[in-house]
């Protein structure tokens, strides 16, 4: 694709809707975030124990002008001043993302400007271009509820999966383990505060899938993780909820820090980037750093807030496709099932 | 004044604009599909075609439901939002009002009704009274049964608009024979231009505040209120 055209300054409007977080965000040239809202509805959701998609659905529709609105107010810029919007097509819910696509579209078509959509997985990927500009070849980690994957990236707006899970994603086996240890919603969270405070007292199964692998794999370990729990139960034992989380948390973090490691020095990449809800898990962070610094790798992890889900990286995405001509028409449709290459 | 339509609530898109309460142009399909990815390029297929700049809208009127919930929320998501960016007032309409539109020459009780699965309806009991249509009952998500009691209980002329109308028809015919009016087929599918008229007797609403007329709770949220009236009731 070669050198950008950069002759003037990008200012893009990002929309994201695919799953809880209505967001709206306004971005410069895909490295500075000029405002980011997200109205987030995890309380709504907390009571049902997980993402209710119809419920979902219904407070973006709620939501949607109010944080277009506000973030506006925040970044204070005019309409003339936006150069395309951008929005997520997919993956995520189908009835959630259809909210910022109609809503992006109706945009595009009032204000006279281009519309391009954006995969979800590539926006969290852009999270960390706020940071530090990228060097490739990169390599990006993305671990979330609904994926877990290693992609590699030789340009911008490129992507090429190396490795991804062969069923649950890492995210959702945190949500399930933490469902049977009775944890509050999200349990992701939860599993890795109790982590920081229990040992490694049980050796669950790591899934190597062999030594060529870059794929996942957690439904084994979500399953020893049951019948610990079950045959403990049975034989009267008692088990410490932190010891379980430390050590389902460890096999986790193992083989996501393990193979991301080698396939960082197989590619020869530049930067590692990680990305995803779970990037924002303390336990995995501190792994992987300790491991990037050793093999002398950089490493990029967003900060907290940009690690979930949020219209700046949809928008960082975005400048890039909208630099390289890549545009939607008015029939963009949601696609729930897209995938980033 | 240039007012913009949008219906996306059941199987019909519809999108039309009128001026002055004059229509200026329509475009209507029944055909229930992909209304995401329809609606805009129809309302911008309209627009060249009455030769109308989206800056020359005044008001955008639209379908609140009830419905189907994805299709109010594509047309809710898309009124709201053109709205807000033009700063222009949105105004929304029961789907049941605008179909009842359909009779407003037919002497007699109006029952305009969508299919809500599992002999469950939205529905509403309306009136003409000269050029003023008035709602009898308000509208609901009932049992077709119970809404076809009530009718018998009056003893009045109904006329039944539904694009659903097929499915109801025998149990329409059982309960009230004679005094049962159904009308052929084109009479069941909603019209843009209905919608606006209507909508020019109803108030504009905030533009955030806009909702759609799900006239249900979504099922995960009335299965947790039972859940928790059967805790209250234990305990
Ligand atoms: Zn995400």
């Amino acid at each position: 694709m070669g050198e950008l055209k950069m002759t003037k300054d990008n200012i893009i409007l990002g929309i994201e809707t695919s799953c809880d977080e209505t967001a709206v965000a306004i971005v410069k040239n895909g490295t500075n975030i000029l405002s980011n809202v997200v109205a987030s509805q995890i309380e709504s959701h907390k009571r049902f124990g997980g993402v209710v998609p119809e419920i979902a659905s219904r407070h973006h529709v709620e939501q949607m002008t109010v944080v277009l609105e506000e973030a506006f107010n925040q970044a204070e810029v005019d309409w003339e001043e936006i150069d395309a919007i951008a929005v997520t097509e997919g993956p995520g819910l189908v009835g959630a993302l259809l909210v910022g696509v109609n809503a992006a579209k109706a945009l595009a078509f009032a204000k006279r400007k281009p519309l391009v959509g954006v995969q979800h997985i590539a926006g969290h990927i852009y999270a960390n271009r706020f940071q530090q500009e990228f060097e490739f070849p990169l390599l990006a980690l993305i671990v979330s509820g609904g994926h877990t994957e290693l992609i590699l990236m030789k340009e911008h707006g490129s992507f090429e999966l190396i490795g991804e899970t062969l069923d649950d994603a890492a995210g959702e086996a945190y949500d399930k383990v933490a469902r049977m240890l009775d944890l509050p919603y999200p349990g992701g969270p939860e599993i890795d505060r109790l982590a920081e405070q229990g040992e490694e007292t049980i050796d669950f199964p790591r899934a190597w899938l062999g030594e060529e692998s870059y794929d996942f794999s957690f439904s084994g370990l979500k399953s020893a993780v049951i019948n610990k729990i079950h045959n403990a139960g049975q034989r009267g034992e008692v088990l410490k909820k932190e010891d379980i989380a430390a050590s389902f948390q460890a096999s986790v973090v193992e083989v996501l820090t393990a193979k991301t490691l080698r396939a960082a020095k197989e590619y020869n990449v530049k930067q590692v980037i990680v990305a995803g809800g779970v990037a924002a898990n303390k336990g995995l962070r501190n792994e992987l750093q300790k491991q990037f610094n050793e093999a002398q790798i950089p490493l990029l992890i967003p900060p907290l807030a940009l690690c979930t889900d949020n219209a700046a990286m949809i928008a960082a995405a975005g400048t890039i496709a909208y630099q390289q001509g890549k545009r939607a028409g008015l029939d963009l449709n949601a696609n729930p099932s897209l995938e980033l290459i | 004044m240039n007012v913009l339509i949008i219906d996306t609530s059941n199987h019909v898109l519809g999108v039309a604009i009128m001026k002055n309460e004059q229509l200026i142009g329509q475009i209507v399909t029944n055909l229930s599909k992909n209304h995401s990815a329809r609606l805009m390029p129809a309302i911008d297929k309209l627009m060249a075609e009455v030769d109308m700049q989206v800056e020359d809208l005044d008001q955008i009127s639209v379908a609140k439901g009830p419905g189907s919930y994805t299709g109010v929320r594509i047309g809710l998501t898309t009124a709201k939002t053109l709205a807000w960016a033009l700063q222009v007032p949105v105004v929304g309409v029961s789907s049941l009002e605008a179909l009842a539109y359909q009779g407003q020459f037919f002497d007699g009780l109006i029952c305009p009704f969508f299919d809500a699965r599992r002999g469950l309806v939205y529905s509403g009991i309306y009136q003409w009274s000269g050029d003023e249509l008035i709602a009898v009952e308000k509208d609901e998500n009932l049992l077709f049964d119970e809404m076809l009691n009530r009718l018998q209980s009056t003893g009045k002329r109904v006329l039944f608009l539904s694009p659903d109308i097929a499915k109801f028809k025998e149990q329409i015919d059982v309960a009230l024979g004679e005094l049962a009016v159904i009308p052929a087929g084109p009479y069941h599918i909603s019209n843009p231009s209905h919608l606006g008229l209507a909508s020019l007797n109803h108030k504009p609403e905030d533009i955030h505040g806009v909702t759609p007329n799900y006239l249900r709770l979504a099922e995960a949220e009335s299965n947790w209120l039972k859940q928790q009236k059967e805790k209250e009731n234990n305990g």
